[in-house]
């Protein structure tokens, strides 16, 4: 009887494990890093941060929505083109200034991403899949017919916009880079957020099994239209930033499905799937690949496509979840773990 | 008359859809694969047909006597060395790979072959046409496309309901676990069914290349559209493929005849008003 | 004669174990039943013998070899064949296609379309129907049909009473008897105990994964029974 008194304090529900603290403690250093960089880094060095900085955005999304709410989307370059083009023709066709401009890109896209969902959840699995890339293919199409949008040839970003952000080069160099730095770090904030949520829990649960889930109280369609439509909203910023740096748009690089999908789905797939730290680290993996075959053509799209096979094949978990597995790490803390009293396991 | 020759034109245009479709149609109703380098497939055979046809001399028909059993080859092996893996793992693993050898099959082309334009060339027939009564023109070469489509379809479903091949694939389709127990070799029948899907693709990728001009970056938008025949018509039913092409082919034909940059779109939309309308296409078969 | 046999048989469903080594024992010609409650195994022990379930390769002997890793494909060419808890007939198939199926291994044997149809006569009346069309009794029967075209020498029976009337269960057990006369052996899981011992001439008893009794089934103790079945 007293050993039950003794134990009368319930188990604690934990968050955080060892590793994930000392890796905060190395995040906030990277961070410092990162925003101090424009003081003594080059344009170029900005450029190749920045272009991480999105590309990591749009693997964390990709991975919200396929790793955890099970939509696997092969059209999420269609919101990408919405941002850019949404950008270009507010701040080209109605002057609105170009700060304005890309707030507004992200609700844009998140806004017609509904629509889009009356027609594609109505699709399941791969046809599901196959059914976003229809409807990039049609926003392609439609950007490339409208005249006002520049047609097939696509618009370009003047220099009275450029202007709005500074006049000085490198001003609005650094500009850009911190816009689209902190973009990252907040699509990223919101992944995060979202998976420690509630919503989190659901998403999990219903990735694990829908229909148990569903009968568990958990509203299936509803939280996976909020996951589409967020991610949508914040692919749509991304693309604003994007295009806001290229200078250019067209239908073609707008949408591109090479650019914005293929390279992002192998990052996630590379880095692993369904896990906060696998986009980072495939994000890495794919630019250094890059980086280095970039004189051996398309060679380098073959590599990735042959590594997201045989890592699909093989450890399907992708290497953050091979390092997982091995060594019980975490260091994103979205688990929930129960935290046992040494009494308790005693017994 | 100018919407009969629209309705005319566009079934036509449906059946080499079709016949794009029957492939898809197969891998997924018999292995719930859908694959994602289809399109690719189709491509790859007109370009295997192109370096017979420059090897041999052969016109691209005759060059179907080779293309057709080496891609029957490579479905096969693709699906017992390599998809068959994938089948066990969930939606993922299936679509990753299919991405990841589209992407390969792209590339490698573009490697390979460069990114230009090819072209089979067929000879007289490609220009050849017929005047039906009330002087309507209809070309020789989509009419015969159209026949092959029926006709492939038509040896299909001979080939379902009544052989013991047919019936086998009919119940790994309905019930794998016990299509095993029963005595069915699943992993051979499921190569099989992709090496007879890729006969059927090859075909496809030959008439189409005599048809019209393929690159390497011309996969994905046959796999759409092998795609949306495959939704509109309704999945699990051949004869609904057909009908899914002739629709698409209609719709694409008739957004041509307002404006002929609007013909891929026309049909996109024509996809997307049906998914929205009738989800389950217009004469669906299979309980998924 | 040792027709099969299993030795320390294990079986896990993923994490879960179901079956905690499992030692059973089948001579040629014999009926025995298998019996228990719910999630006592029954239908795992069936599955891992049929192949649709991992084992370790010398943990089932088929005569004397090891059959374990096979698949079930290889197994029923080896001369056992299923009848699946559910009847799991084929429903794109009619009747008639779903016995020819069953004959899709290529065994040789006495079974074939006209005997199955001699057997249940009323299946042939019923042959060109959609199986699943069928009552419940009627697709029982062609469920063990589809299972002897194969020509086993070996037959498992997984809850052939299921969901049926007690005049059809007494019918098909009939036929169970007719078959059984043929020589062919049958393993035959039930929830229905005393249609389970009036069939068979030996019996096993599992709960939760063990085997808590075996006997012959002739003057058994009925009480022993009711201890082991619950575990008690």
């Amino acid at each position: 009887m007293s050993d039950i008194a003794a134990e009368s304090e319930p188990v604690r529900v934990e968050r955080a494990t060892k590793a994930s603290r000392i890796f905060a403690i190395l995040a906030a250093a990277l961070l410092a890093i990162l925003f101090s960089l424009p003081w003594w880094g080059d344009a170029g060095w900005m450029r190749l941060i920045a272009e991480m900085a999105y590309y990591l955005a749009l693997a964390q999304l990709w991975n919200l929505l396929a790793g955890y709410a099970g939509l696997v989307s092969v059209g999420q370059q269609a919101y990408v083109g919405l941002g850019g083009y949404f950008l270009y023709y507010l701040t080209g066709e109605w002057n609105v200034n170009v700060y304005i401009a890309i707030l507004l890109a992200g609700p844009f896209a998140g806004l017609m991403s509904i629509p889009v969902s009356f027609a594609v959840f109505r699709l399941r699995g791969a046809y599901f899949a196959i059914g976003t890339w229809v409807v990039s293919e049609v926003f392609s199409l439609v950007a490339s017919l409208i005249l006002v949008l520049g047609a097939g040839s696509g618009l370009s970003l003047t220099v009275p916009i450029l202007r709005e952000i500074s006049g000085d080069r490198d001003i609005r160099d650094t500009a850009i880079y911190l816009m689209t730095v902190f973009a990252s770090l907040f699509v990223f904030g919101i992944v995060y957020l979202l998976l420690r949520s509630r919503y989190g829990l659901a998403l999990t649960a219903i990735r694990d099994s829908e229909p148990a889930s569903a009968s568990l109280g958990v509203n299936t369609f509803r939280t996976k239209l909020i996951i589409y439509v967020a991610t949508a909203a914040c692919t749509g910023l991304i693309g604003g930033l994007i295009f806001l740096q290229k200078l250019r748009i067209s239908p073609e690089a707008g949408f591109s499905i090479n650019d914005w999908t293929v390279v992002v789905i192998f990052m996630v797939v590379i880095g692993g799937i369904g896990t906060l730290e696998g986009p980072f680290i495939g994000m890495l993996v794919y630019i250094v690949l890059r980086e280095f075959l970039a004189d051996y053509g398309t060679y380098y799209l073959i590599l990735l496509g042959v590594i997201a096979i045989a890592i699909m094949l093989k450890a399907p978990m992708g290497l953050w979840g091979w390092v997982v597995h091995r060594f019980d790490l975490q260091l994103f803390p979205v688990g929930r773990r129960l935290a046992l009293k040494p009494d308790l396991s005693k017994r | 008359m100018q919407w009969l020759n629209i309705l005319i034109q566009g079934s036509l245009l449906g059946g080499i859809y079709a016949l794009f479709a029957i492939g898809l149609s197969m891998s997924f109703g018999i292995m719930r694969l859908v694959n994602i380098a289809h399109g690719d497939f189709i491509v790859l055979s007109g370009y295997v047909a192109f370096v017979v046809v420059q090897g041999t001399g052969f016109d691209p028909f005759s060059s179907l006597l080779i293309v057709v059993p080496v891609m029957f080859v490579v479905g096969y092996a693709l699906q017992r060395g390599l998809l068959n893996q994938t089948l066990s793992g969930g939606l993922l693993p299936p679509l990753l790979v299919t991405f990841g050898i589209s992407i390969i099959i792209q590339n490698g082309l573009l490697q390979g072959f460069g990114a230009y334009d090819h072209r089979l060339q067929e000879g007289s027939i490609e220009t050849a046409s017929l005047r039906l009564p009330g002087g309507i023109d209809v070309g020789v070469f989509p009419l015969l496309v159209f026949a092959v489509a029926v006709l492939s379809i038509a040896s299909l479903q001979f080939l379902f309901y009544r052989t013991g091949l047919g019936r086998a694939f009919r119940a790994v389709s309905d019930d794998a676990d016990t299509a095993e127990l029963m005595g069915i070799d699943n992993r051979k029948l499921y190569a099989l069914a992709l090496g007879i899907a890729m006969i059927f693709t090859a075909i496809a990728g030959v008439l189409f290349g005599i048809r019209t001009i393929f690159d390497p970056a011309s996969g994905p938008i046959r796999l759409i559209l092998a795609f949306e025949a495959v939704i509109i018509g309704g999945l699990g039913s051949m004869w609904g493929t057909l009908i899914g092409g002739i629709v698409l082919g209609v719709a694409q034909s008739i957004g041509a005849a307002l404006d002929p940059t609007w013909q891929i779109l026309a049909g996109h939309l024509a996809f997307l008003a049906i998914l929205i309308l009738r989800p389950n296409g217009l004469f669906p078969r299979t309980r998924d | 004669m040792t027709l099969l046999r299993t030795q320390n048989l294990s079986a896990f469903y993923g994490d879960f174990q179901a079956l905690f080594g499992v030692d059973v024992t089948v001579e040629q010609g014999e009926t025995v039943a298998v019996i228990g409650a719910n999630g006592a195994g029954k239908t795992t022990l069936l599955r891992t013998i049929a192949g649709a379930l991992a084992a370790a390769p010398e943990a089932v002997l088929l005569d004397d070899a090891p059959i374990g890793a096979k698949t079930p494909h290889e197994i029923v060419r080896l001369g056992i064949a299923m009848v699946p808890e559910g009847r799991r007939l084929f429903q794109s198939l009619s009747v008639e296609e779903n016995l020819m199926l069953g004959a899709h291994s290529g065994r040789p044997g006495p079974w074939s379309l006209k005997r199955v149809y001699q057997l249940f006569p009323r299946l042939s009346e019923l042959r060109r129907l959609p199986a699943t069309s069928l009552s419940g009794g009627q697709q029982q029967m062609a469920a063990v049909g589809r299972a002897l075209m194969s020509n086993p020498r070996l037959l498992l029976c997984d809850e052939l009473s299921l969901g049926l009337a007690p005049v059809i269960i007494r019918d098909i057990y009939q036929c169970l008897g007719a078959i059984t006369a043929e020589g062919t052996t049958v393993v035959l899981v039930e929830q229905d105990i005393n249609r389970a011992l009036d069939a068979s001439t030996r019996f096993y008893c599992l709960q939760e994964g063990r085997l808590a009794l075996s006997a012959p089934t002739k003057n058994f103790d009925r009480a022993a029974l009711t201890a082991a079945y619950f575990g008690l």
